[in-house]
């Protein structure tokens, strides 16, 4: 009610009304106007949805003989047989999920020290330059990386950090240290993606870090905190669900790389315990076999890889958006 | 057929005018003739797509076809799959694969009848780092297979070591390295396998894409090279020009006639000959030429081709692809070991071009 005055006390305070015909051509203009806005806008908006749901459907069209012909046995299966015709796409789908989240076992805790030093302990004069050159690792071309791992990363493995690992540490009595160290392995495509995730995650924690209030910081200070204890107790559970974010952001960009992977993988279409051995993507495995699939069941089990990937990347981006919204609200 | 081949040259270059390009008519007068050929005709102009592998000297050969007639050939080097995909529904005008089309995708192809015409051969070699030898080694064809099978773990293998005496080898991991993408050089490489070794033809068999039963899987002839080079112990296989243009070390493999043969342009030419002569007076040209008779031959080669529909609808387009076919066995074959390619023995131009002869060519509409 007294909103209702105040606006019609506005409205009189402006001077007085328009003519009645000038009036209704610009309240009929601003209208049209209005709705031709609103319409553009909500056509863009609603593209992307529709646009997401075509590939969707694509996608699932042509990955359909596949699946119907193999079932679930096209993902336990690790029978990946272009000239037999039988396809299984266990070992690839187990090798996106491992190499991910081996890259962002690797990455998460690098990525928080670098955001942690960037926005709390790094001098001003420092803090741009080393900020400069951590977001620059992403604007560095996935092959690149590739070519990196295949002459730096790939030697330095199997002449130092795989025998170290197996012998010295004498960790190869477990599994996941065991075997040959051939170089191209499920752990150097690991380490490539977590060098590659690692800017994306520590972009976003740097932003989430530099946002919480300087209350936050200085209540905990004013309590006799440390400086670890401001960090550890004020500043990061502040920014807890924003980490977690920047997290799922690398994730997604480790789920999808293709190149860099597919260079130092190893592409072999087997689930081995160990790191040391080679293994394989669903990314990798469709820029491999894509443009030489000459078979109608070839293409559309590779099809049927991509609609697995597509299924997969969904679900990590909606345990991201609940992990966000839980965290959120525990605040 | 010169004359043909400078009026449509004539026609090309006139049509081009015509659409305010610059280049300049070349010096045929029979303008009646070119003005009828582009007034009856659609857009001047080839289109292929397919194999990788030829790409170098196909572009070599577009490039100087050009230049000499005025047509444009187009090529898209997508791989010998998405050729054959493209050539089945018609959206090219010809098609390259590095494998034979199967019964089963020539049946598919919209446009009817398909007609192989090999074109250049290829071959695949062995390539290998062993830091303690730095002399060519020898190897069999049953023993390739073995390695490849998983079945020969060691470099000094007895096996390895009888057919290279005077060599010593390490005891050291053999460490096996294949394509990981599809390939025309994998398949010509599985076919050889298939043709020495019983077991690898029973399982993996040849394809583009093999279940491969050890290894590592590398992208690409630089893939492989790229892994074979970083890895002591490695063996893995490559196109001949490939291995020729890197200097990388290749293995001399016993031939059918019992002979080690280094891989050289001559040698696959030689292979190339041999099954010629065995040709069946009918034959469709999709023939596998691995482990050829022959003294001088070597073992793992293959022809890669142009494939195009035996009756072309345009008439227009099908005479500048028959033309320029022709060409390139005339005037193309001799460019082909500049650029490391073996080009096809005389015998089996001289055939191809009776072959071409019986392409026909849509009427003019």
């Amino acid at each position: 009610m007294t909103e209702v005055l105040a606006r019609d006390a506005a409205h009189e305070a402006a001077g007085p009304a328009p003519t009645r015909s000038s009036r209704s051509w610009t309240e009929i203009g601003s209208e049209i106007g209005d709705r031709v806005y609103s319409w553009s806008i909500t056509g863009f908006a609603s593209l992307v949805p529709i646009l997401v749901l075509l590939i969707f459907v694509a996608v699932g069209v042509a990955a359909w003989p596949a699946l119907r012909l193999f079932g679930v046995s096209f993902l336990t299966s690790s029978d990946w047989d272009p000239v037999a015709g039988h396809f299984g796409a266990a070992p690839a789908i187990y090798g996106t999920i491992v190499s991910s989240m081996l890259a962002l076992l690797v990455a998460t805790p690098l990525a928080l020290g670098v955001a942690v030093f960037l926005s709390e302990f790094a001098p001003v004069w420092l803090r741009q330059p080393v900020a400069f050159a951590v977001d620059l690792l992403a604007a560095v071309p996935s092959v690149i990386y590739g070519l990196w791992g295949i002459f730096v990363l790939i030697p330095i493995l199997r002449e130092y950090v795989m025998p170290f690992l197996r012998d010295t540490l004498h960790l190869g009595v477990l599994p996941l240290f065991s075997g040959p160290a051939y170089g191209s392995s499920m752990l150097a495509a690991g380490l490539i993606l977590a060098i590659m995730c690692l800017p994306y995650i520590s972009a976003v924690t740097r932003e989430v870090l530099l946002a919480v209030p300087r209350s936050q910081r200085e209540a905990a200070l004013a309590l006799g905190a440390t400086r670890w204890e401001v960090i550890r107790d004020a500043v990061i559970p502040y920014a807890r669900s924003g980490i977690i974010g920047g997290v799922m952001l690398g994730l997604g960009r480790a789920l999808g790389e293709t190149m860099a992977v597919t260079m130092l993988i190893g592409n072999r279409h087997e689930i081995a315990a160990s790191l040391f051995a080679p293994g394989y993507t669903m990314a990798s495995l469709i820029a491999n076999e894509f443009s030489e699939a000459t078979g109608d069941l070839h293409l559309s089990a590779l099809m049927a890889v991509g609609f697995v990937l597509l299924l997969v990347t969904f679900a990590v981006n909606a345990l991201a958006r609940w992990l966000v919204w839980q965290t959120a609200r525990e605040r | 057929m010169k004359l043909l081949s400078i009026c449509l040259g004539a026609a090309v270059a006139i049509a081009a005018c015509a659409k305010g390009s610059d280049n300049s008519a070349n010096d045929s007068t029979s303008g009646a003739a070119a003005a009828a050929a582009s007034s009856a005709g659609g857009s001047a102009g080839l289109t292929g797509a397919g194999a990788t592998f030829p790409y170098p000297i196909y572009s070599k050969w577009f490039d100087s076809y050009a230049t000499k007639t005025g047509v444009k050939i187009n090529y898209q080097p997508i791989g010998s799959g998405g050729g054959i995909r493209q050539l089945s529904e018609q959206t090219v005008d010809f098609g390259a694969s590095d494998a034979p089309m199967t019964d089963d995708e020539m049946a598919k192809a919209k446009g009817g009848p398909i007609q192989h015409i090999p074109t250049v051969l290829g071959a695949v070699c062995i390539t290998y780092n062993v830091p303690e030898v730095t002399k060519a080694l020898n190897l069999t064809g049953d023993l390739i297979a073995d390695i490849f099978l998983g079945k020969v773990t060691k470099w000094n293998d007895s096996r390895i070591a009888a057919l290279n005496k005077g060599i010593t080898l390490p005891n050291r991991d053999l460490v096996v390295v294949h394509r990981s993408d599809g390939s025309g050089t994998s398949y010509i490489f599985t076919d050889y396998l298939s043709a020495v070794s019983a077991t690898w033809k029973a399982s993996p068999g040849k394809g583009k894409d093999v279940s491969w039963p050890t290894g590592l899987g590398a992208k690409g002839n630089d893939g492989v090279t790229g892994q074979v080079k970083q890895t002591p112990g490695a063996i893995g296989y490559v196109e001949l020009a490939y291995a020729r243009q890197n200097k990388l070390p290749t293995a001399s493999i016993r031939n059918a006639a019992g002979q080690f043969v280094a891989p050289s342009i001559a040698a696959v030419t030689a292979a190339a000959a041999a099954a010629a002569q065995k040709l069946p007076p009918n034959t469709d040209y999709r023939l596998s030429i691995v482990n050829a008779a022959g003294a001088q031959a070597y073992p793992i080669t293959s022809f890669t081709w142009i494939l195009v529909y035996k009756t072309q609808p345009n008439a227009e387009k099908g005479k500048q692809l028959l033309d320029f076919l022709k060409w390139a066995l005339r005037d193309g074959e001799p460019m082909a070991p500049s650029l490391d390619y073996a080009p096809l023995p005389a015998a089996l131009v001289t055939r191809l071009d009776s072959t071409l002869a019986t392409i026909k060519v849509g009427a003019t509409p």
